[in-house]
């Protein structure tokens, strides 16, 4: 198989895959800027368990640290999430109108 | 459900026998009349439906786009089950995974839908080393998450 750069999507996905980013990523839409520790502590997940999750979405670009003193704050970036949003509107489109499209041709002689 | 990747479910009940949606879903000259997201013709099938067979459809869309989805057949248990990959040259992903599953219901059938997404070879290995010495559960689903 060639070889290629591992592609945004592929990192999105990923990192959507685990309920406790997903978690974080909820959090974040009610309480932006929240600390390290603060998302931390529902999960009751240590500090470094908690970077690496946030390494984690912070590689596929869905959060962003921001550093003030001791304190990192951390918020969402919607952008990769749109995309991945997208490449599942498009297959739920396409697969909706198939599927109609389907359902008809078998059911149209009325005989199961 | 909260281990698997991001994926499209449709599910539909059909009043119509699995055997009926199985022939609609595996041969090319039925495929021929349904395959495609609007009311563009679909221009030609493959479809040698065993584990390893080839598929790959032509569809041109209403505003003049022709698209070819091609994949492999991955598992084929008549009347029940067909599994296929799916790669679309021009989307971002590389490969997804498309399954469609019959079940017999109240004379007709429920037809189960799932189009999932699948990392790339390259994504899966790199995220693996990532998540080496992580302290809590990895998820399990690579491939077989079932």
């Amino acid at each position: 198989m060639a070889k290629h750069k591992t592609s945004g999507m592929d990192r999105t996905f990923w990192a959507l895959a685990d309920p406790t980013r997903r978690g974080v990523l909820q959090r974040l839409i009610d309480e932006p800027g929240l600390s390290v520790s603060e998302l931390a502590r529902p999960f009751s997940l240590k500090l470094p368990g908690m970077t690496k999750h946030l390494d984690v979405l912070s590689d596929a670009g869905l959060i962003t640290r921001t550093k003030t003193g001791r304190t990192v704050a951390v918020n969402l970036s919607v952008a990769p999430m749109l995309e991945a949003m997208a490449w599942l509107n498009q297959y739920e489109r396409f697969w909706t109108v198939s599927l109609d499209r389907l359902v008809a041709l078998v059911e149209e002689d009325g005989e199961p | 459900m909260t281990d698997r990747l991001p994926s499209v479910t449709i599910v539909r009940r059909i009043k119509a026998a699995p055997s009926k949606i199985w022939a609609a879903i595996t041969q090319p000259a039925l495929m021929m009349q349904w395959w495609g997201p609007d009311a563009g013709p679909t221009l030609s099938v493959v479809a040698d439906v065993r584990p390893g067979g080839r598929f790959s459809v032509v569809f041109r869309l209403l505003n003049g786009d022709e698209h070819n989805p091609t994949g492999i057949y991955q598992e084929v248990v008549p009347e029940k089950k067909l599994v296929f990959t799916w790669d679309l040259p021009g989307t971002p992903e590389r490969e997804s995974l498309v399954t469609f599953r019959l079940e017999p219901f109240d004379g007709g059938t429920v037809l189960t839908l799932t189009h999932d997404h699948l990392p790339d070879e390259e994504a899966r290995i790199s995220h693996e080393q990532g998540w080496n010495g992580l302290l809590d559960k990895l998820p399990v689903f690579l491939g077989d998450y079932e």
